[in-house]
């Protein structure tokens, strides 16, 4: 469905940021479900560094909104070992560069419980987390970690790039018996666009959303980089028709949206903030080419960052920052 | 010889200079980052200057240390250039990491700088790898490891002090208390009364002084590192002190008040130093201002020296990756866009 039929649909939307857009999923789960609760540094009376979780230990008290000491290790394995005995806890990773710090818990205990115990705990964990350069806020805290998570076997991972989608996807991971990463990116939390209200709309995970249609091109994007291709896309409207694609969830990715939209353009740009070398633009390319292979009428183009980190100064950091207009450059050498 | 040492007088003056200046380019980079001269995010140690003074003054100049995100102090203790340090922080080609480090990675490997730390609890572990290697090829050095409060929880500190207690490196733990995690206070982040407590789970030894008082700190770390020295294994020291900032600049500070800010005032580091040294008739009332002139003047010269000085080519963004860079960042070095970003396939 495209994402605006899909706010058509709603009955009421309201204009509002893409950090606003969680917290409002994050408070609507909290009171839909009490077995849901908040942790992570600072989350609390700090509000979260970010802001997002401002005004939600107010509401719900220490309980449901808990301060951890920081041991992301620690915490993130508690969150694992609280959701195979159920509760259903919601963990804030401040940056996703601390999640090396806890990956063991991740990788061994969090991904494979419920496989290597023949099925039988659940697992309804939510790892929220910060990603991507932009802020001057140098090489651990810029990352853009989420093909780990994507390629990992055994856990799922979205990555809004709309305020709607940051709404619904952050309700459907919370009411997932999967574990499942929000990925947000740090640049759009001021982003604005309408979401809806209802406190049963989620984003169901597995699904994209065409942000825009078009006829030429087709731009697979997530998070920032969705907003930037909408408005590459509005300012080479006179000359080429540009459909572009949230992604919003990397695993499980919605081929289908996706090759159905290249049947019909014929050309693709993958756009992800991620280090292009053994990614997410190597996944969704190769899904093209298994789906739509005889389609394709042209190279196609990945836009990502160049396999380095993201270095601290504002002319290297724009440097590898892929932006709008490495889109625009990339449609315009492919139509 | 130390570089300074508390044994002195002429170190003592030394120890006062480098805690003034401390504070002064702190104050001054917290200015710059106000005006949005600094990009990023900048730690304050304004506050805090007797303990890494204090630490350092019982250090040899090739000690190692390993800082944290707070690292400023760090680095002007153990005698690092301000004007580098501050082009550093404007992120200039001039600076210690060319730019690509900022305030939060600042590091100078040749000084014994293991670099500040964007990953609260990461500087133990380098700090126990620096005293494995020191042990290693026998030399006379020791390492020091800074951290915080907050990063007591961490689990690689655990293992990181374990394993240099274990295997009896020389390495020295100095726990900078000053009382918050971010905006959390350290009652809710540890169960135990004191940080040093914890020092007998490894069965080293733990002690606690008052980390306002750079005497205090010095004769600590001095003992210490004569235990790591001796071959005994490492020691942990837990300076009690205070941040008079913000966690960072533009920190709203819901979690403290006004009061209490004051009240750790009345036990300002320098204010007590030199009080001390007046009172002892090492320092008078006008040298101390000369020295404050002179520090002023210092740190406005770092501060139009990292102005002056140029930006990175944006080509310096693929250097650097490896020691040989790799055909892959040369492709993409060779196809980016003059003004950033990259694409992943070839032009055709
Ligand atoms: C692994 C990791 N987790 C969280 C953070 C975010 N963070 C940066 S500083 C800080 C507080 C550190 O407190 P403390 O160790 O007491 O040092 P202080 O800031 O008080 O000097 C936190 C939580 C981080 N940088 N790294
Ligand atoms: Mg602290």
């Amino acid at each position: 469905m495209t994402a605006q039929a899909e706010i058509e649909r709603a009955e009421e939307t309201e204009a509002m940021t893409v950090r606003e857009a969680i917290r409002m999923g994050l408070r609507e789960e909290l009171e839909r479900d009490e077995d849901v609760y908040l942790m992570g540094e600072d989350v609390g009376k700090f509000g979260g560094v970010l802001e997002v979780t401002s005004g939600l230990w107010e509401e719900f008290g220490d309980e449901r909104v808990r301060d951890t000491p920081i041991s992301e290790a620690g915490f993130i394995g508690a969150a694992t070992g609280a959701a195979a005995t159920g509760t259903r806890p919601v963990a804030e990773l401040m940056f996703s560069d601390f999640m090396g710090v806890s990956m063991e818990q991740i990788m061994n205990q969090m991904a494979k419980m419920r496989y290597m115990f023949g099925g039988k705990t659940e697992m309804p964990v939510t790892v929220r987390t910060t990603e991507g350069g932009g802020m001057g806020a140098a090489s651990q805290h810029s990352g853009t970690v989420h093909a780990w998570i994507a390629h990992f076997p055994g856990l799922k991972a979205v990555a809004p790039g709309t305020a709607a989608a940051a709404k619904g996807l952050t309700k459907a991971a919370v009411r997932s018996d999967d574990p499942v990463f929000v990925f947000e990116n740090k640049m759009i939390y001021e982003q604005q666009g309408e979401v809806p209200t209802d406190e049963e709309f989620t984003v169901p995970l597995g699904e994209a959303a065409v942000e825009r249609e078009g006829e030429d091109v087709t731009v697979v994007a997530t998070q920032r980089l969705v907003g930037e291709s909408l408005q590459t896309a509005d300012s080479l409207a006179d000359d080429v028709s540009v459909e572009v694609i949230d992604v919003r969830s990397l695993y499980p990715l919605d081929t289908e949206t996706i090759a159905d939209s290249v049947r019909k353009t014929g050309r693709l740009v993958v756009a992800d903030e991620s280090p292009l070398s053994y990614g997410v633009h190597a996944e969704i390319v190769s899904r093209v080419q298994e789906e739509a292979f005889f389609s394709l009428d042209a190279p196609i183009q990945r836009i990502g960052t160049p396999d380095t980190h993201m270095p601290f100064s504002p002319p290297l950091e724009q440097e590898v920052l892929p932006d709008g207009d490495d889109v625009r450059e990339a449609i315009e050498l492919i139509t | 010889m130390a570089d300074y040492t508390l044994e002195t007088e002429e170190g003592r003056r030394e120890a006062l200079r480098r805690m003034l200046t401390i504070r002064e380019f702190d104050s001054t980079a917290g200015d710059y980052f106000a005006d949005g001269e600094i990009p990023g995010f900048v730690h304050l140690y304004i506050g805090e200057e007797a303990v890494g003074v204090g630490a350092c003054a019982a250090l040899e100049p090739d000690d190692y240390i390993a800082s944290t995100h707070r690292g400023h102090g760090h680095c002007i203790a153990k005698g690092l250039d301000p004007k580098l340090m501050m082009a550093e922080l404007f992120g200039k080609q001039d600076g210690y990491c060319n730019g690509k480090g900022g305030s939060m990675h600042i590091a100078d490997v040749d000084s014994g700088m293991l670099g500040a730390n964007g990953i609260v609890g990461a500087g133990p572990p380098l700090a126990t790898g620096a005293a494995l290697s020191i042990d290693y090829d026998d030399r006379e050095q020791v390492a020091v490891g800074f951290l915080g409060d907050g990063a007591v929880a961490q689990g690689q500190v655990h293992e990181a002090i374990n394993l240099a207690a274990t295997w009896d490196l020389p390495a020295v733990f100095v726990v900078e208390n000053n009382r918050y995690g971010e905006g959390t206070p350290v009652e809710e982040q540890h169960n135990v009364d004191d940080l040093s407590d914890t020092a007998g789970a490894y069965d080293i030894p733990g002690v606690t002084v008052d980390g306002m008082d750079v005497t205090a700190v010095a004769e600590a770390v001095e003992e210490a590192r004569k235990r790591a020295r001796d071959g005994d294994g490492p020691t942990i020291v837990e300076a009690e002190t205070y941040r008079y900032r913000g966690h960072y600049e533009g920190d709203e500070q819901p979690y403290r008040d006004e009061d209490e800010i004051e009240k750790w005032k009345e036990q300002d580091p320098i204010d007590r130093f030199s009080e001390l040294l007046v009172d002892r008739g090492e320092l008078t009332e006008e040298e101390l201002k000369e020295l404050r002139d002179e520090i002023e003047a210092e740190i406005e010269e770092a501060v139009e020296y990292a102005q002056d000085a140029p930006l990175p080519d944006p080509s310096e963004a693929y250097e650097d990756m490896f020691a040989e860079m790799p055909p892959e960042i040369e492709r993409f070095a060779s196809q980016a866009r003059a003004d950033g970003g990259s694409l992943g396939g070839d032009r055709r």
